[in-house]
């Protein structure tokens, strides 16, 4: 299924077909072939090792952690997982790449054929769900960062980097529209999150798209010659990047001209790309296998500890998130997007079904809305004054509980939520101390009400004539008349035995 | 007393041992017969403190009634290959020139816990690409032999030349080798010594400056079985740093040595009787077909059908290998860097590399480079690899008939330095009966048979199954026996 992306050319509409080889940094302490670190944002050169540094007679052994994390990331893609792998040497001369290749795998990927869904989303272009094929990940080492600003006439190097396990994460030109891309970029990132294996951080470059784009008049069968943009780090970048190509190419295409197939670069400040080297520049790599590394070969042991460390996944929380907790789709779908929503959700739902003494799935309604809406809804009015570290899932489910048994009404519990979040302390507490209760006493009630109906007998007559929207009327006096503390079931209930 | 340069390692070992003679005495005599020999151009540099520091420490062992290690007091010379902690390490290369690593080889510091000391690191064809010691940015290495009647300077055999060289003329007792194809054993062969290369992943690649990673391999060269037996125990054994390392103990080889070859059979591979080989050669195989028999070996007809392909193989894996792994030279972080005024990046590049290059070390970039390229990878590099496992294969089918296979080491003896300066191909024939064992991975080793006609020395070629290195030194022993080689050649130096 196409998306409805189109562009209007002069001679007819064109639709874009789009591939993304996203660049995720393998979480780990230490780098794909060396022990040093990988911490971000240590001083320059800090953490390279010798084999970093491709010192003489220097040698890479592969680091277990980071081929564990490729592989999870593959079962958690659905992907075929290959037993047998090898690691290969892309051969380019740069003063960022200290020893001259980068250790790669060309001929035999760990993960091979594996998919992701991405969500129907008809506001955001994506008229149904439409799962993307990715072709395979592969594991490869980061190169350094070569530094210009820092002398009039040299360049620096930073080879703190250099080494760092990456996944090169390949999809298949499944996408047609920058809307599927992005929810590519990001349902992927969403799992690499649930994962565990990168840390999903754009800005900081642990994860990074070559966006690949070509064109076709509307119906064609052949792909067009594409281009590809390497390096663009933010989800919003990616689709600008496709944007601004998909058009350039109608452009170009449509005064006569052809597509050069040629590597580009985005420039962040005009939104546009410019080429960075053509296919006559391209380099020939070399590939060959590593001689100083043995074939990867995982044993059974192995991948099924892998599978056993696997989280409940994105798609799998969605699902159970709706048929066994009852919530909307949309709830479903805020609530799992993100590792932090998730948890913080589950903690709370915990917490509220121990604190009321009924099962999560019963509570779990309350507790989403409280989470996606009520709750963020507080905090952002508070703005400064709020401090996150008071809203514990205790008190917040304290909260819940309390609204659940009726003791406070919804804006109460917001208004408790407002002083838990400024200055702390027990909800029950500050219910008591002040006065935010509601007031579920019958005689209570029942007395103000009668007071009310008897100072308005007129206004009786008119009900029991026939005007039911005199209803409204009494539980507003009734309420005003118990300064807005009364429950409001309790108040209705007796409303309607008196008033028959 | 003995003169106790022309010791050993065992004996060396032992005399100390017994206090029949102090590790100092030792090293000191090394020290000034390594000094006395600069005409040989052994040494790159040379480090007389590094040898004493060992002895004294193995003498106040001894004096402490210390446990002492299985080389403590044997001072050895160490190929300029491996990397060795603050002393000058080059590959014999100007790129590397005045580079002192920051760490020390697994090999040479397994050398140094087993109580060894360094005499100086030994010159070494250029990135032990070569194989007659001629393509030294430090200058040739010459043989201590000489064609008998004759002043010309003869060619230690590469690219252990320096090694084969010094132990040859007894001013190193014993010294590191590296063999990629045939880099122990040929030199080996030329200089009327004994050396092995073990089994692929015996000893540790890590810390030396790598050539081809998926042959190259360290082993010791000396001037008796027994010595190599000793110092391959202390060279070899299991290092996490070196992922394609053996994870196997080490056996006691020098223990385990026995002459006795009955019930064991000798393979004699057909194809080894190539054109171009010296009579004297082929005689000394018969020779040695003979001693082994007479050690109750049985002597079986073998075919390995793929050897002729093996040598050109070699030269396609090798330098394709060699060409990505001396990338790393680039004039950016240590080393040579040429760089012209107002040059870029590439400019340094070239100039660095076109400067700190020697010719054969380019001759073989270039043609690694070639192979490996797009268009040609299949035809070269692919078909190569396949060649590689068809010899591989060969050996493997051997093992059915035979436990160790007997050839000639070289198809020559020595030859002037300089004499095939002009001829590459003729020099790559030098290694054609050792490049098969190194495709392979297989231990093999050389020991000395005859002198010849000029009074050179040839050497005899023991190749064994995977991680038996014990059953070629055993042969090699048997082969020692007999041979009774102990010909010295005369001093000129």
């Amino acid at each position: 299924m196409m998306s409805n992306y189109r562009i209007q050319g002069q001679t007819g509409e064109w639709e874009v077909v789009i591939g993304l080889e996203v660049h995720a940094q393998v979480t780990s302490n230490a780098k794909l072939f060396s022990g040093a670190s990988t911490a971000f944002g240590a001083e320059p050169n800090s953490q390279v090792s010798l084999v970093d540094a491709a010192m003489p007679g220097m040698l890479p052994v592969p680091n277990a952690e980071c081929v564990r994390q490729a592989v999870r990331t593959g079962m958690a893609i659905e992907a075929e997982i290959h037993k047998w792998s090898r690691f290969d040497r892309k051969n380019y001369f740069y003063a960022d790449l200290p020893q001259g290749y980068q250790i790669s795998q060309l001929y035999h990927p760990i993960v091979g054929e594996g998919q992701l869904l991405i969500e129907a989303d008809e506001k955001g272009g994506i008229p149904e769900d439409k799962v993307i094929g990715i072709e395979r990940i592969h594991i490869e080492q980061d190169a350094g960062k070569l530094m210009h600003d820092q002398h009039p006439t040299m360049s620096y190097v930073d080879l703190n980097r250099s080494g760092v396990a990456l996944m090169e994460i390949v999809s298949k030109p499944d996408m047609t529209s920058p809307a599927e891309a992005g929810a590519y970029v990001r349902k992927l990132r969403s799992i690499l999150r649930y994962v565990g294996s990168c840390d999903g951080n754009m800005e900081e470059g642990s994860m990074r798209a070559d966006v690949n784009v070509s064109v076709r008049k509307v119906g064609d069968a052949e792909l067009g010659t594409r281009t590809e943009t390497k390096n663009v780090n933010s989800v919003r970048f990616v689709m600008q990047v496709i944007e601004y190509e998909a058009n350039r190419q109608v452009d170009v295409l449509e005064s006569g001209g052809s597509v050069d197939q040629e590597t580009r670069l985005f420039d962040v400040a005009t939104g546009t790309t410019r080429t960075m080297r053509s296919k006559e520049d391209a380099h020939d790599y070399r590939y060959f296998p590593d001689p100083d590394l043995l074939p990867l070969v995982l044993e059974d042991d192995f991948l099924t500890d892998c599978r056993a460390s696997l989280p409940e996944l994105p798609d799998a929380k969605r699902t159970r998130y709706e048929q066994e907790l009852g919530l909307t789709p949309y709830n479903a779908r805020e609530l799992t997007a993100e590792v932090e929503t998730f948890a913080r959700f589950e903690t709370l739902l915990a917490a509220t079904a121990k604190a009321i003494g009924k099962p999560e799935t019963k509570v779990a309604t309350q507790v989403a809305n409280w989470a996606l809406s009520v709750a963020p809804g507080v905090v952002k009015g508070l703005g400064d004054e709020a401090d996150l570290s008071n809203s514990t899932p205790e008190a917040q489910a304290t909260i819940l509980s309390m609204q659940d048994k009726g003791e406070i009404s919804g804006g109460q519990a917001k208004e408790i939520y407002e002083i838990v979040l400024k200055e702390g302390g027990n909800p029950e507490a500050i219910a008591d101390e002040k006065g935010l209760k509601q007031v579920s006493d019958t005689g209570a009630i029942e007395a103000a009400i009668d007071e009310i109906l008897a100072n308005n007998a007129d206004k009786v007559e008119q009900y029991k004539g026939g005007k039911d929207k005199l209803f409204g009327f009494f539980v507003g006096q009734t309420m005003k008349a118990m300064q807005g503390k009364a429950n409001p079931a309790v108040v209705n209930q007796i409303l309607k035995d008196k008033l028959g | 007393m003995t003169e106790l340069t022309t010791l050993g390692v065992k004996a060396i070992r032992d005399g100390v041992r017994a206090g029949d003679f102090t590790a100092r005495e030792v090293a000191e005599s090394f020290n000034s017969a390594v000094a006395a020999a600069a005409e040989l151009n052994a040494f790159i540099v040379t480090t007389p403190d590094h040898a004493l520091a060992a002895a004294d420490a193995a003498d106040s062992a001894r004096a402490d009634g210390k446990d002492m290690g299985p080389m403590a007091g044997v001072p050895i010379g160490m190929k300029d290959l491996f990397a060795t902690h603050g002393v000058q390490t080059t590959a014999a290369s100007h790129i590397l020139e005045g580079f002192k690593p920051q760490y020390e080889s697994t090999v040479s510091q397994n050398l140094w816990d087993a109580g060894a000391g360094m005499l100086g690191k030994l010159n070494l064809d250029q990135f032990a690409m070569g194989s007659s010691n001629e393509t030294s940015y430090f200058g040739n290495v010459s043989s201590p032999w000489r064609k008998e009647g004759t002043n010309k300077p003869m060619s230690p055999g590469g690219s252990s030349g320096g090694s084969s060289s010094a132990v040859a003329a007894r001013i190193a007792p014993a010294a590191t080798g590296t063999d990629t194809g045939g880099s122990i054993r040929q030199p080996a062969a030329f200089a009327g010594i004994c050396g092995i290369k073990p089994t692929y992943g015996r000893c540790s690649r890590w810390g030396v400056v790598a050539f081809a990673s998926s042959l190259d391999q360290a082993g010791p060269m000396a001037r008796s079985v027994e010595d190599c037996a000793i110092m391959l125990g202390a060279m070899a054994g299991f290092d996490p740093k070196d992922a394609t390392s053996l994870q196997m103990d080490v056996p006691d080889w020098e223990s385990a040595l026995s002459a006795d070859l009955k019930g064991k059979k000798v393979g004699i591979p057909k194809e080894y009787r190539m054109e171009g080989t010296d009579q004297a050669i082929l005689d000394s195989w018969d020779q040695g077909k003979a001693w082994l028999k007479d050690a109750g070996a049985e002597i079986v007809d073998i075919s390995l059908p793929h050897t002729k392909y093996a040598l050109p193989a070699y030269y396609i894996i090798a330098p394709a290998e060699a060409s990505s792994n001396l990338a790393r030279y680039d004039g950016v972080r240590y080393g040579l860097r040429d760089l012209p005024e107002g040059a870029g990046l590439q400019d340094m590049y070239a100039e660095t590399r076109a400067a700190g290059f020697g010719d054969e070390v380019k001759r073989r970039i270039l043609i690694g480079t070639y192979v490996l390229s797009a268009g040609f990878y299949d035809a070269y590099y692919n078909q190569a690899q396949k060649v590689r496992a068809l010899v591989a294969r060969d050996f493997e089918q051997a093992w059915a008939q035979c436990d160790v296979i007997l050839a000639p080491t070289t198809p020559t003896a020595s030859f002037p330095l300089g004499s095939l300066e002009n001829d590459p191909l003729t020099m790559y024939l030098n290694d054609v009966f050792a490049v098969p064992a190194s495709l392979a991975g297989l231990p093999a080793m050389s020991v000395p048979a005859t002198l010849n006609e000029d009074g050179l020395p040839l050497g005899l070629q023991l190749v064994g199954k995977p991680f038996d290195e014990q059953m070629v030194l055993n042969a090699g022993l048997a082969i020692q026996q007999r041979s009774g080689f102990d010909h010295a050649p005369e001093k000129w130096w």
